[in-house]
């Protein structure tokens, strides 16, 4: 039978998917699995090659890509960010992460093309005596800084160090968006949380007005990597780095208007940050919602569409009563989804754009009956977004990512 | 496409008249009476039988369990499993004063009757050998009163243990109970020669070997629905009459794949695969499709603010393109049925409304109650008019 199938051109289209493996049955999913381990051994690969010496920076495969850099103190739980958000670690699974002891390199191949760097908590990158750090190698193609503070520890320190390297910077970058998370906040009450966002963000501009540093490009976010907020952060943060935003937010905005839309997200499906979505406010819980939606697609895409059928399979669906290549049978090419709350039969919309993306809505009550028009609207946007991303891609970068949405940032070393 | 659809009808029509027979003689035979079944739920103190059994029939989340106090003597429950089935849950405190007064003065109270013993062991527990003293004893008392009853061992909280060594450690710590277990049993016996004489020699093979099963779990993953279905799996009255008609249905609308969903605890009651869904290779999908509904499950109610074992979705359908097609619907009162199937516009929807005329094949899932012979006729009727 698999003879047959090599042989067959049919089996082309499912081969991206990947090959058929035989696993073991384990209890954590062997995906998962395997995901810890691939990641674990770049992460090893990466900790034994000198990460300190920064690339070439006229490499071509890292021009034009912009830059993410976690700095921060040491245990404020930069690489614990950086596995949740970027290698789907489970959030309980972190506690066994190595304190990072190189500059730990990343790139995530998506929509957009990141590089991730991740700084060792121990190493001042101004004032190292040992060693001299290429500052343009760093920052020159940076895309933002991203800062991490422990709030559950005396943040004293990582403030003055995070005031220091704004200092640093702001006479050669002064450009660079500044992020910082304020980390760890799950364990601690609302109130005290705004305090502390509160006590961080005057401590930060008195120091920065006093050495005479006026609005510095500083942003503040309140994260956990125990619920959606870490990925909230990212996604304002990446939101800032997009060509042309402001056009992908009138597309969804006319979407909504359209298709009485309660809110439209643009999804990047293999971190869930979301890169664009309508002028309607802000909305946590809508967010989380259409968020663990796009869960729950990977994961069934996983268990079922992630094996290659045989084809005798194939060739009975194309068989007599139907007559048609599966092609013609399918409305469409990419993930289409729809789900019917019990509660106000409030739907749930998922419409995948491309490998990358995916438009996940939450429509208004009611509405599953004009699920035709719909789609065919949704139609339309998608293309409007194909063809946006179309212009604003860098053209010479070709992506070569294995595998379908299920795909992982791929770690390059 | 409307030739397609009248097509898979016809199908229906003739699996129906195959399966009719069997359905109706097994189906009058045992429908009329609620099954009740009285389940322990043993272990040390703080293994983790009450965090459990909130997440599998609460529909808590794993970190809720953090609020769960100690149990006291016995936590009595009722669970309303299907129609016809319900789970006297005994959630026995295992603190040591109350291990002692099952095992003397409420023996054959605790004991006597039961249909299921689910033992927990503590992976992390560091007195292995005190735990496995009064497994032991617990073990003999069960013999002694309910020698029929089968035996689920759950080794509990492997998240705890690294992920590389966790397949090494649950081995060795399965033989090590299986060989207490066959000892224990084995001095009971010993003790009432009597007992053993009056059965023939051929039983006491399978009585020294007995009804045991281990698993390892942890509430962080799926391995916990794994566990749980399966000691729910030998429990439904009727498996066989479900199974069939499973069958008949899947070859009708030609699934790949076909799960029925208890309502609100979300393990796998009953399960049919063609030969070509076999094929797939996550052999754990079962458990974690659980798994993942029940999470969503869990959004869901946080995004509504209804509360958490309250109905929260009630259709679903995803189309991924040329793989596969799957929805997943409310099927009965009592049940959610997820179908995965080849793509194809026409196929899928001919499928659902298949599904929906089913219906009535399933009824007695809901309650004692006897399918009427005009049901079942009723659905080759429906989906034309």
């Amino acid at each position: 039978m698999s003879s047959a199938s090599v042989q067959d051109g049919h089996v082309a289209a499912d081969t991206t998917s990947g090959p058929l493996r035989p696993r073991p049955i384990r209890f954590i999913s062997p995906a998962a699995l395997n995901l810890h381990r691939v990641y674990e051994q770049n992460r090893q690969r990466l900790q034994k090659k000198d990460g300190a010496k920064v690339p070439d920076p006229t490499a071509p495969q890292t021009k034009g890509r912009p830059r993410l850099l976690l700095m921060g103190q040491r245990r404020s739980g930069k690489s614990s960010i950086s596995s949740v958000v970027f290698h789907k670690l489970p959030p309980s699974e972190t506690l066994f992460l190595e304190s990072t002891a190189r500059i730990q390199k990343d790139s995530l191949n998506s929509f957009m093309e990141f590089q991730v760097w991740d700084f060792p908590g121990q190493i001042d990158i101004f004032d190292n005596p040992n060693f001299t750090f290429d500052m343009d190698a760093i920052f020159g193609e940076i895309g933002a800084l991203i800062w991490v503070i422990d709030a559950q520890d005396d943040y004293l320190e990582a403030v003055a160090r995070l005031n220091a390297t704004i200092l640093h910077l702001h006479r050669s970058y002064p450009h660079i968006n500044i992020e910082v998370f304020i980390h760890k906040v799950d364990g601690l009450s609302d109130d005290y949380r705004l305090d502390i966002q509160r006590d961080v963000t005057i401590r930060i501009q008195d120091e920065l007005s006093d050495q005479g540093v006026e609005n510095a490009p500083v942003n503040f976010h309140l994260t956990s990597i125990y619920n959606h907020s870490i990925f909230e952060a990212f996604s304002k943060v990446i939101q800032k780095l997009i060509p042309r935003l402001g056009q992908l937010e009138a597309m969804l905005t006319n979407l909504c208007r359209t298709c009485r839309f309660e809110k439209a997200y643009l999804f990047d499906v293999n971190t869930k940050i979301y890169i664009a979505t309508d002028n309607t406010p802000e909305d946590m819980a809508s967010y989380e919602i259409c968020s663990d939606y796009v869960d729950v697609i990977i994961d069934f895409t996983e268990v079922y569409g992630s094996w290659p059928r045989s084809d005798q399979w194939r060739e009975r669906l194309e068989a007599e009563p139907w007559a048609q290549p599966l092609e013609d049978q399918v409305a469409c090419e990419w993930a289409e989804s729809g789900m019917v709350l019990a509660d106000a039969r409030r739907p749930i919309m998922l419409r995948e754009v491309d490998r990358f993306l995916a438009l996940v809505a939450i429509m208004k009550e009611g509405s599953y009956d004009k699920m035709p028009q719909i789609n065919m609207n949704v139609d339309v946007v998608v293309k409007g977004l194909i063809e946006f991303f179309e212009i604003t891609k860098p053209k010479e970068v070709v992506g070569t990512p294995q595998g379908g949405v299920v795909s992982p940032g791929l770690v390059q070393g | 496409m409307a030739s397609c659809v009248t097509d898979v009808l016809d199908t229906v029509a003739t699996a129906d008249d195959s399966f009719d027979p069997i359905a109706a003689s097994a189906a009058q035979a045992q429908l009329k009476k609620v099954k009740k079944q009285k389940v322990l739920l043993m272990g040390k103190s703080g293994s983790g039988k009450s965090s459990m059994r909130s997440i599998i029939f609460s529909n808590y989340l794993a970190r809720d369990t953090r609020r769960l106090g100690a149990t006291i003597d016995i936590d009595l429950s009722h669970v309303k499993f299907l129609g016809n089935l319900t789970l006297n849950l005994w959630d026995c405190g295992g603190q040591e004063a109350f291990m002692e007064n099952y095992l003397s003065q409420q023996r054959a109270h605790v004991f006597s009757n039961v249909g299921v013993l689910i033992y927990v062991f503590d992976i992390e527990s560091r007195d292995v050998e005190r735990d496995l003293a009064t497994y032991v004893n617990i073990i003999s008392a069960l013999v002694q009163y309910s020698r029929e009853a089968k035996i689920f061992v759950l080794i509990h909280k492997m998240d705890l243990i690294q992920p590389m060594t966790r397949e090494d450690v649950f081995e060795h710590r399965a033989v090590l109970v299986r060989r207490k277990t066959s000892e224990a049993v084995a001095i009971v016996h010993k003790q009432t020669p009597s007992a053993i004489n009056a059965t023939s020699a051929t039983s006491t093979l399978p009585d020294s070997a007995p009804n045991l099963q281990l698993f390892a779990t942890s509430i962080w993953d799926q391995s916990l629905y794994k566990a749980w279905a399966s000691i729910i799996h030998d429990l439904v009255p009727n498996l066989s009459v479900i199974e069939t008609q499973l069958a008949s249905l899947g070859l009708a609308i030609d699934a790949d794949e076909i799960l029925l969903f208890e309502r609100t605890s979300f393990l796998v009651v009953s399960k049919w695969t063609s030969r070509e869904g076999e094929r797939n290779p996550y052999g754990d999908r079962f458990e974690r499709m659980s798994n993942i509904l029940k999470s969503w499950k869990h959004t869901c109610s946080k995004y509504t603010g209804t509360p958490r074992n309250a109905e929260q979705f009630s259709d679903f359908e995803y189309k991924m393109g040329t793989t596969f097609s799957m929805f997943a619907t409310k099927f009965t009162t009592n049940t959610y049925i997820l179908v995965c199937m080849p793509p194809g516009e026409a196929r899928f929807n001919s499928a659902k409304l298949n599904v929906a005329a089913a219906r009535p094949w399933f009824k007695f899932l809901d309650g004692p109650v006897v399918p009427a012979q005009t049901a079942v006729a009723a659905v080759v009727g429906t989906p034309e008019s």
